[in-house]
């Protein structure tokens, strides 16, 4: 019972992670705010569900091809996240900064 | 409780398939994609769950593989406009090619 109750919590607030990482990527002004939005959000969200569901598996495979995607996910999303904004910055993409007392005026 | 997780991963991928079509920038366009295949990888994951067939997890792990070559590839392509040359050191150097 109390198992369940912690896997609902943790499906819920992984699938509320993964709208507020979506509305991130359409509210943030430029590319850059805009991955951390989606690196943050999209990360904690996968690990929050698929842990929600090793928990409502119980002790069986699937518990271990979860674990499997999971320790996947977790060593790549970061990668990808990385490599994707290392690639910007090599491209000279520009971060859009605002009119902060030392930011630049654009 | 299923279904409402579903819900919100189908939320989430409307969202990120509008930002990859009015993406200003191909990166925009590459961020979106690759938050859309993650979150395609917990919808095949929970509509397992839902429908009760353990099997379809094996799809959501060959899923999370591709999504990653996919975009390392797609990556290397905007970046250098091919598939095959040796690209670049951390500060920008062209490698030397071995051969």
């Amino acid at each position: 019972m109390i198992i369940d109750i912690l896997s609902w919590i943790c499906l819920l607030s992984g699938g509320l992670f993964g709208v507020v990482g979506a509305i991130g990527i359409h509210r943030f002004p430029d590319f850059y705010s805009r991955q951390h939005a989606v690196g943050i959000t999209d990360t904690l969200c996968t690990m929050l569900i698929l842990l929600g569901l090793a928990l409502q598996a119980g002790m069986s495979l699937a518990v271990f091809k979860l674990a499997l995607i999971f320790i996947f996910l977790f060593l790549t999303s970061p990668t990808a996240s990385h490599a994707l904004v290392n690639a910007a910055m090599h491209s000279g993409l520009k971060a859009k900064l605002g009119n902060t007392p030392g930011g630049d005026k654009s | 409780m299923y279904i409402a997780v579903l819900l919100a991963i189908l939320v989430t991928l409307g969202l990120a398939l509008a930002r990859a079509l009015i993406g200003p920038t191909v990166y925009d366009r590459i961020a979106a994609i690759n938050m859309f295949g993650t979150k395609t990888v917990l919808l095949i994951a929970v509509f397992a769950f839902l429908s009760g067939r353990a099997d379809l997890l094996d799809i959501a792990l060959v899923y999370a593989l591709i999504n990653f070559i996919s975009m390392i590839a797609v990556l290397k392509l905007v970046e250098y406009g091919d598939f095959h040359s040796p690209g670049k050191d951390s500060v920008g150097k062209p490698k030397v090619d071995s051969k």
